[in-house]
């Protein structure tokens, strides 16, 4: 018997596209120039939805759903950029800026932020809902990295690269909610941690300026995305 | 046509959006043929006067007399601009925030004092529980962010104000420029 195609024809913003059916909607979309904003998923990494900049519109769905992990389908007509979903972007980052201590003025990566840019892009000139002003700490224990809990959105990218890449897996998430964190072993500080192999890779995911090399000052902190899809595909080429 | 009324306010900044403002440079004689300044750090007018058409804020609301002022502002402009960060966003004055007010005071008036510490009870204002951007307090009319926004897009924001259009700043300028 004939095998169907592994692929998958869809519709994004009223274009007629197809992907292989492992792929997922971002997937595509990036393929073909369409930009949908995320702030968690890597090319690279694995997806884990955590963000929900990338919600999508399906036609015959009231539910949105994540382009970054949601495979494509036969037939799907996708929305990715609506009123609607700029609203809910747009409100999802403004709650991130409320929910730390986001200076993009004093901050290692202003210029360079994914998040800063993103609120540019998306058109933010400032943020509805009260800011926090939580007290968060600064670890800078580690010889030559520093984390600032301040600029942290959770993205996880440094839990993952440190575990999927690195294999080191000296980061985590400790807390629930608002009182979630990212710790470095079994939340003990940086610079006494017995697994952190001092690589780097978690600095250079980071969307923000919450992990950044030491001795870098305002705007100094230029992350280096290429080495991830460089090094995953060297990898899969070995395997 | 008369001429319009043009206002800056300095609340709790580093003045750096003044500085900005006067990094217009030659155009601000384009400006001055626009409206007159009718109050300002810049000018020497004691009381925030009625009828201003368009008003720019610098700075965060941080102490009573911020407070005071920025409700007298709001009473008597049509057009209030929240301009730069610390308006926007209470920014680098907004850092204070996490630690309270104590901790402040004490670093500034008894810890890194040698004659006399204590905190002051006259002439000093006293300072609001948090720092916090001007539209937590009073409606604001346009935001510019930036630390601070360039000469570039206060010209171009405070002509568009004065010839009635509304400004779309958003290509020009973001937190942190």
């Amino acid at each position: 018997m004939r095998q169907a195609a592994p692929v998958k024809t869809l519709k994004i913003d009223g274009r007629d596209l197809s992907g292989r059916q492992e792929e997922t909607i971002l997937d595509v979309a990036r393929q073909n120039g369409i930009f949908i904003p995320r702030l968690c998923e890597m090319d690279g990494l694995s997806d884990v939805g955590a963000c929900r900049l990338c919600l999508v519109e399906i036609k015959g769905q009231n539910k949105l759903l994540p382009a970054c992990v949601t495979v494509v389908e036969e037939g799907m007509e996708v929305t990715t950029d609506s009123e609607r979903l700029q609203g809910y972007r747009r409100m999802i980052l403004e709650l991130l800026f409320t929910e730390r201590n986001h200076v993009c003025s004093v901050c290692v990566s202003n210029g360079h932020c994914e998040m800063q840019m993103l609120a540019q892009r998306l058109g933010i000139t400032h943020v509805h809902f009260p800011y926090r002003y939580p007290k968060e700490e600064v670890d800078a224990s580690h010889d030559r990295f520093v984390i600032d809990h301040n600029r942290c959105i959770l993205c996880t990218r440094c839990v993952r690269v440190c575990d999927e890449i690195e294999g080191a897996h000296t980061w985590d998430i400790m807390g629930r909610g608002i009182d979630a964190k990212v710790i470095t072993d079994l939340n003990e500080p940086w610079g006494s941690s017995e697994t952190c192999t001092s690589c780097g890779k978690c600095i250079h995911v980071c969307p923000t300026g919450a992990l950044f090399e030491k001795g870098r000052s305002v705007a100094e902190m230029l992350k280096r995305r290429q080495f991830l899809p460089y090094l995953t595909m060297m990898r899969e080429e070995n395997e | 046509m008369s001429k319009k009324r043009l206002a800056t306010v300095w609340l709790d900044g580093c003045s750096g959006c003044h500085m900005s403002f006067l990094d217009m440079d030659e155009r601000l004689l384009t400006v001055a043929g626009m409206a007159d300044l009718v109050y300002s750090p810049l000018v020497d007018a004691k009381e925030f006067p009625e009828n201003v058409d368009v008003a720019l804020v610098e700075g965060a609301v941080s102490s009573e007399e911020d407070l005071h002022k920025i409700k007298l502002v709001r009473e008597r402009t049509k057009t209030l601009v929240s301009l730069g960060d610390c308006a926007v966003t209470a920014n680098v004055p907004g850092m204070r925030n996490p630690f309270g007010t104590k901790a402040v005071y004490d670093r500034a008036y008894r810890e890194n004092v040698t004659f006399d510490p204590g905190i002051p009870d006259q002439v000093v204002p006293a300072l609001l529980p948090n720092s916090r951007p001007v539209h937590e307090f009073v409606k604001v009319d346009v935001f510019v962010p930036g630390c601070p926004p360039s000469a570039e897009t206060i010209y171009y924001v405070v002509t568009e104000l004065l010839e009635g259009r509304q400004p779309e700043v958003t290509t020009k300028t973001r937190f942190g420029s």
